[in-house]
């Protein structure tokens, strides 16, 4: 009977001692992985508390394209950027359900350059993005429509299971900060980007030629986000940042596409393509990986240029003379040009 | 469904729950959907050769216990009048009549066998493939174990036909013991004296057959996913690169730490699932890299394939009548120690030679089995001369050093001989063999070149410890299993069970990034 007892508990024990190192190691290897900037842009908008006017959906057009700070600082206009890499649609969508769950935003802005994408491009951008939000029925859908066929479900509740591999690459720091909660390293979503590498001029390479329209896969999504805007009342403005790479490429007929559902729609497309002149980019000094993405310059041109739109022509309200707002985004607004630099 | 996979492991827990809360008369029903189930996801048209050969194999055995209860009445019937010539003379041709109804079932089961195996390379006139797939155009199929439960299926009918097993009358019963789940993907190739009874018998909860089936099973586990997949890309990497010199003889180490994790882990996974549900499948490895001798190691080696060729072909060769006349023949022309030898090798070779193509219908494996039956023959010939070694120097001779090299030399010649299957050409097996007589590259694997094969130094580590943790398991498992002992010391048992779990978890070679999870013997010999 003792004997038994002892099995028993010892069993148990084991049980235990199993299922704690799985979550530990998976912790400590998980957070190894994401030992990256760009694994934590989604993160810090679980701890804002305050209301946004507009909160910015898409990929990394969205989150080193559009800067809140100088939204607030010239128009007034209280924002958030919910923006991560490689964001596929149906992240976006999953992202948009999770965030009016929390919020009512007078506008979602979404950049529509992740249309182009039929299926996940890339399991490990797509965990970044996923693994970065907080658990809920969003995230489990979004997780859902992201994985790709290789992957399995339960990767996700034990990262180990996906992670298990970088074991001989941990070092001390890793175990001790398994459980730490990663600072907010964005600016209400902005990831900043100071240095400038401007574009090649020299470089003669055209775009390849357009394969097909955009997937039905994203435009169905694009349908999901723009029935749910309507039925929270919120107005969903499509936009496209501008780039000057070929790589990402957005074609005119992909404008046309969007130009016309817009249209259908009811609703308020901008790209920002051909737009240089008016936004006063200059590649040059605008970019930081040769007119790929903007750097915080050309973010600040841009949001400028945009930030205009919202106020004159979708009437969003000017927060700057409401005392307990400003106090709250004239601190951000510091922390924002403190990593700048100067102000 | 590959056992190396969280959908097995959730099916078999599943399972297990429901088979024992199920009333115990129903228990074998449980087991067969859950065998069904198990090889649905193998897919619709696999499904169709298994039940062809429960079908095939089901009337097979009917027909033979139908003639059998018939043979018995006559015999019965006319005892009194029927002189014991007649009645011998009636027997013979009533079982010459078994015999013919025995040969259908097989030709039929054999035909559908090499209709998946063999027919495409046939029709591509290629001897170069070695998986159970047919392709014709866009019609290619894979079908599951077929090599098994068509072993299986012939083994029992034979069986019948030799009166040494019962006959199954029902046949969804019949259909269960071709088709247990574990034993579909890489065997063990089990008997109707193995199995049959076992799976009608019904069977409580048992701890302690629980707790050792889920300890073998971590432990396939981890000798497949820490040990063999672990070291898999080694050996990829000097087969694509054509590596020769002491790369070669790096190859044929390393393939064979992969082939016996892979191989004994799979089987572990197998009999450990089996013993979870109460049944005891007959074990297919009896600790082979102890071997003494090729024939020692063929009988340690997977065994049940090696019982089922020598009783199944083997022994009915050796005593066909043209043997005898062989051996007739030889004694006449060759000398009577030759001429009694004569039929036994000749036996032998063809035994080996179908083994050979068993594994796939290539020439590699041709030369594979062909090399095993050469080696097993002349080892057979100087017998006598190592008995006059033994007699001269016993002392010597049960020395542990002298034991320890003779186990070392059959590892390193059975090393040698299944490097065909890495290479697939046997040319090409030949000439890298060759380079390491003239390619004296040594030095390079210590200065850095070992880590050049895709596998980096930590990795090594956790290999050797997994090798070093093995061959401590087979040592300590001579009496009995170590599981066993084990059970005996719960907190020990439980700790080992729990790091076992972690050290899978952890250095395991599978999920995304790793490739090679799907077993050697359940992939490319079904």
């Amino acid at each position: 009977m003792k004997k038994r007892i002892i099995r028993i508990i010892s069993f148990a024990l084991a049980l235990v001692a199993v299922i704690g190192a799985t979550l530990y190691l998976g912790a400590v290897l998980q957070d190894a992985r994401l030992d990256n900037r760009e694994g934590h842009l989604l993160c810090g908008y679980y701890d804002t508390t305050d209301p946004h006017d507009v909160i910015f959906i898409g990929d990394c057009e969205v989150y080193e394209g559009f800067v809140p700070a100088t939204l607030f600082e010239e128009y007034g206009i209280t924002s958030f950027v919910r923006g991560s890499s490689q964001q596929t649609v149906w992240q976006s969508y999953h992202i948009l359900e999770e965030t009016l769950e929390r919020e009512t935003p007078k506008a979602v802005v979404f950049n529509v350059l992740a249309l182009h994408y039929g299926k996940t491009p890339s399991e490990s951008i797509s965990r970044m993005s996923l693994e970065d939000m907080e658990w809920s029925k969003q995230k489990i859908d979004a997780i859902r429509a992201s994985m790709t066929e290789e992957e399995s479900f339960l990767s996700y509740f034990l990262p180990i299971l996906r992670y298990h591999s970088r074991w001989s690459e941990l070092d001390s720091d890793d175990f001790k900060h398994a459980f730490d909660k990663h600072a907010d390293i964005t600016h209400q979503g902005y990831l900043m980007q100071t240095h400038s590498d401007p574009v090649d001029t020299s470089d003669t390479r055209q775009p390849e030629a357009m394969l097909e329209a955009l997937p039905e896969r994203a435009i169905e999504y694009l349908d999901k986000m723009t029935a749910l805007c309507k039925e929270k009342g919120v107005e969903l403005i499509l936009v496209k940042a501008p780039t000057n790479s070929i790589r990402y490429y957005w074609y005119p007929e992909w404008d046309a596409q969007m130009v016309a559902y817009a249209e259908k729609n009811g609703l308020a497309y901008y790209s920002m393509i051909g737009k240089d002149e008016e936004i006063g980019l200059d590649w040059s000094k605008d970019t930081y990986d040769k007119g790929l993405h903007l750097n915080v310059y050309g973010a600040e041109k841009v949001t400028s240029y945009f930030g205009k739109i919202l106020a004159e022509d979708h009437g969003l309200t000017d927060h700057r003379g409401d005392s307990a707002i400003s106090a709250i985004w004239e601190e951000r607004i510091n922390s924002y040009y403190n990593e700048r630099g100067e102000k | 469904m590959n056992f190396a996979s969280f959908g097995f492991l959730a099916f078999l827990a599943i399972l297990t729950l429901v088979y024992f809360l199920v009333p115990k008369k129903v228990q074998w029903i449980v087991l067969l959907v859950g065998s069904v189930v198990f090889y649905a996801f193998a897919g619709f048209v696999g499904f169709f050769f298994l039940l062809f050969a429960i079908v095939i194999s089901f009337v097979t055995v009917q027909i033979l216990g139908k003639r059998q209860a018939a043979l018995k009445k006559y015999l019965e019937d006319t005892k009194e009048t029927l002189t014991k010539d007649e009645r011998k003379a009636y027997r013979a041709k009533h079982k010459n009549g078994s015999l013919l109804v025995v040969c259908i079932g097989i030709l039929l089961l054999t035909a559908s066998l090499v209709y998946v195996k063999y027919l495409s390379g046939f029709i591509n006139s290629s001897l170069s493939f070695g998986s159970g797939a047919i392709s014709f155009g866009s019609l290619a199929i894979e079908v599951m174990g077929i090599s098994y439960y068509t072993f299986i299926s012939i083994g029992y009918m034979i069986d019948v036909y030799r009166e040494k097993a019962a006959v199954e009358r029902n046949f969804f019963r019949h259909a269960l013991f071709v088709s247990f789940f574990p034993q579909l993907a890489m065997g063990p190739i089990s008997r109707y004296a193995d199995t049959g009874e076992q799976l009608k018998a019904t069977h409580s909860f048992d701890a302690k057959e629980s707790w050792c089936g889920l300890l073998r099973i971590l432990w396939g586990f981890f000798k497949k996913l820490v040990v063999a997949d672990a070291i898999a890309p080694t050996i990829g990497y000097i087969v694509s690169e054509k590596l020769g010199g002491i790369y070669f003889i790096l190859l044929c180490l390393f393939y064979s730490i992969r082939i016996y994790g892979d191989f004994t882990g799979g089987i572990d996974i197998v009999l450990g699932s089996a013993q979870i549900l109460g049944i005891k499948l007959p074990e297919n490895f009896n600790r082979p890299f102890s071997s003494k001798s090729t024939a020692e190691y063929w009988n340690r080696w997977h065994m049940t394939m090696g019982n089922w060729f020598t009783n199944y072909i083997f022994y009915p060769l050796s005593l066909t009548k043209s043997m005898q006349k062989l051996s007739k023949w030889g004694r006449a022309k060759l000398g009577v120690g030759i001429g009694k030898r004569l039929p036994v090798y000749t036996a032998t070779i063809i035994t080996w030679l179908a083994t050979g193509l068993w594994h796939g219908f290539a020439w590699n494996f041709v030369v594979w089995g062909l090399l095993n039956g050469v080696v097993i023959l002349i080892s057979q010939e100087l017998n006598p001369l190592y008995e006059k070694f033994r007699a001269r120097f016993p002392k010597l001779w049960h020395s542990a050093p002298y034991q320890s090299f003779m186990a070392v030399r059959t590892f390193l010649l059975m090393s040698l001989i299944r490097v065909f299957d890495c290479y697939c050409d046997v040319p090409l097996t030949f000439d890298r063999f060759f380079s390491t007589f003239y390619t004296f590259n040594i030095g390079e694997i210590f200065n850095g070149g070992l880590l050049e094969l895709n596998v980096s130094l930590t990795q090594y580590i956790v290999i050797a410890v997994g090798i070093v943790v093995m061959m401590i398991v087979s040592r300590l498992s001579i009496k009995k299993p170590l599981r066993e002992t084990l059970w005996e010391k719960p907190v020990l048992g439980n700790a080992i069970m729990a790091l076992l779990c972690i050290a899978i978890l952890v250095f395991g070679s599978y999920g995304l990034g790793f490739d090679a999870s799907a077993f050697i013997y359940g992939g490319t010999f079904n």
